[in-house]
């Protein structure tokens, strides 16, 4: 019965729940207020948080290709013991490939890279100090630094060598940052959530005599609760406002700037704003509207006893 | 119309405020509840229409079995119940009309049968002339018989009222009275609690004596038998 309540919600019934939403959400003031601005703080940081996310994941990406693991194997290691090893780096998780580069290569590359001043290390042709490499690389590019340090243990193995520093650093920031930000938005959203189910519960605590009522004549259940869950709805969509337009018209103003000075340093190129803001608009939109009605859910649950 | 077969209901703080009731209403029937207080004569009128539910024993109203009714079903059942209360349980902020419609909006009923059966409803009870006021400017016993428009808005099988005249002085409950002897001549079932020994004495019904969770005297055109 429930669900044919919802589906054939008749359009006067729906103003009706609508303008009940809105008269709470002035009733309620500062709660209300409370309520919105811990949404557009946490989609504020979740907004400034993707957008940076997203942008240093596609740098990564971009950068991928120059990372990978130099393993520098024994010299004491003899074919076999070569194929060995070969095999225990395959069996590590996240590896995407494994190449085998003799010294002789390795030299020949060193002189290459050297240029003029590569001549004189002609002279090791004849007795080559560099070492056999595997060059390794990783599916998952923020994985370079951990796999490395796995397979400096190993046996056979004389060092393994990653990346220049700025690629690690890259990675390093990133991950860092995706854990704080995750924590901090975690935190975050539920605080939003717990000032929109207090609001709620203002609203019903308000509304008891009202509800009371509703059930002894007998309205239904959805009847009583849609009030409640579009009044958590509008406290979300209302929150996420801010965010999207401080966000993407930072993102637009700041777009160029930033853009021109990666670009000639680092070659780096930032994302697109199209259509790449309105997507991470509509994310934030989804986002307030999901914290929205997750708190009224909980306070209608707990509060609401129908 | 309601059956009470062996219903005893016990508290979860373990009082026991019926035992192993028995009782048939018919429709269009006036009945007294009457007994002293904590007799249990609230439970009796709540179970009836599923505020509570006993720990034992079937009910049915209306045709309809209250201990196999699924909860979402619930309201459909308290469409065909119309209840008052001795607090009235007006909504302070809406007017007299609106209180009334109140009733018939949140079931969702076309806006045009609204208008024409509130004042119709608001005739009956004598206060369509103050269909705009707000319940805090009338007196006790208007409040009560807007409270009893909205009761019965919806044109319900059965009133149930629990001690309406508790909170108003002799003359206007015999206002009220006459208006629940009108609705009941236009057939819609009354089951009254009360503690008011002149109304029951004088208005003649049947009437059904609780005391200790237990029926102890059910007679037709009864008298109140406790001195008040
Ligand atoms: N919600 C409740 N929880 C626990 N005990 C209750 C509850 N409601 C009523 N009781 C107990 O059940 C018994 C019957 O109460 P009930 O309210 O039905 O009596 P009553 O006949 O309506 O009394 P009165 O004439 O004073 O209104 C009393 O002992 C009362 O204390
Ligand atoms: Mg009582």
């Amino acid at each position: 019965m429930k669900r044919r309540v919802i589906t054939d919600m008749k359009a006067r019934t729906f103003r009706r729940h609508i303008r009940e939403s809105f008269k709470s959400l002035t009733r309620n003031g500062w709660m209300t207020f409370a309520s919105v601005s811990a949404v557009t703080v946490t989609l504020l940081l979740v907004g400034v948080f993707f957008v940076i996310m997203m942008n240093l994941n596609r740098m990564a990406t971009t950068i991928e290709e120059d990372v990978e693991i130099r393993v520098h194997i024994d010299v004491a290691a003899n074919e076999k013991d070569k194929d060995y090893l070969e095999e225990k780096i395959g069996q590590l998780g996240g590896i995407k490939s494994i190449t085998y580069s003799p010294k002789e290569k390795e030299l020949d590359n060193l002189i290459k890279s050297l240029g003029d001043r590569g001549e004189s290390f002609k002279l090791f042709e004849q007795d080559n100090p560099l070492n056999d490499v595997f060059v390794v690389k990783t599916k998952d590019p923020t994985d370079t630094m951990k796999i490395a340090k796995q397979i400096e243990k190993m046996d056979y193995v004389s060092s393994a060598k990653y990346g220049q520093g700025k690629v690690e650093k890259l990675f390093n920031v990133l991950k860092i940052s995706r854990n704080v930000g995750l924590v901090l938005i975690i935190g975050l959203l539920f605080t939003a959530m717990f000032l929109i189910s207090n609001t709620i519960k203002i609203t019903i605590v308000a509304r008891r005599r009202e509800i009371e009522i509703m059930r002894l004549v007998g309205a239904t259940n959805s009847f009583i609760r849609w009030p409640f869950f579009l009044e958590g709805l509008w406290l979300g969509i209302l929150g996420a406002i801010i965010p999207i337009a401080v966000v993407s018209s930072a993102y637009y103003y700041l777009f160029d700037f930033i853009q021109a000075k990666l670009i000639r340093e680092h070659f780096i190129k930032l994302i697109e704003f199209n259509p790449f803001v309105y997507q991470l608009s509509a994310v934030l939109l989804i986002m307030g509207a999901a914290i929205g009605i997750w708190g009224s859910l909980m306070s209608v649950r707990k509060f609401l006893k129908v | 119309m309601i059956e009470m077969q062996d219903v005893s209901k016990t508290y979860s703080n373990g009082v026991t405020a019926l035992s192993r009731i028995n009782i048939n209403i018919e429709q269009g029937e006036f009945v007294y509840v009457v007994g002293p207080s904590g007799a249990g004569k609230s439970t009796f009128i709540k179970m009836m229409y599923r505020e509570i539910r006993p720990t034992h024993g079937t009910i049915s109203v209306n045709g309809i079995n209250l201990s196999k009714l699924r909860h979402n079903k619930v309201p459909l059942l308290r469409r065909n119940i119309g209840v008052v209360f001795q607090d009235f349980k007006l909504l302070q902020t809406l007017s007299v009309y609106e209180n009334v419609a109140f009733a018939m909006e949140v079931i969702e009923e076309q806006p045009a049968n609204i208008k024409r059966r509130v004042m119709e409803t608001l005739d009956l009870v004598g206060l369509k002339h103050k269909a705009r006021m707000l319940p805090t400017e009338l007196s006790g016993g208007e409040q009560q018989r807007v409270s009893i428009a909205r009761s019965i808005v919806n044109s319900p099988k059965v009133v149930i009222a629990d001690e309406p005249t508790g909170n108003l002085d002799p003359d206007t409950s015999w206002e009220i009275m006459n208006i629940f002897d009108e609705i009941n001549l236009r057939g819609t079932t009354i089951v009254m609690a009360t503690h008011n020994k002149e109304i029951v004495n004088t208005i003649k019904h049947r009437v059904i004596a609780i005391e200790g969770g237990r029926i102890v005297r059910d007679e037709a055109k009864g008298d109140y038998g406790y001195e008040s």
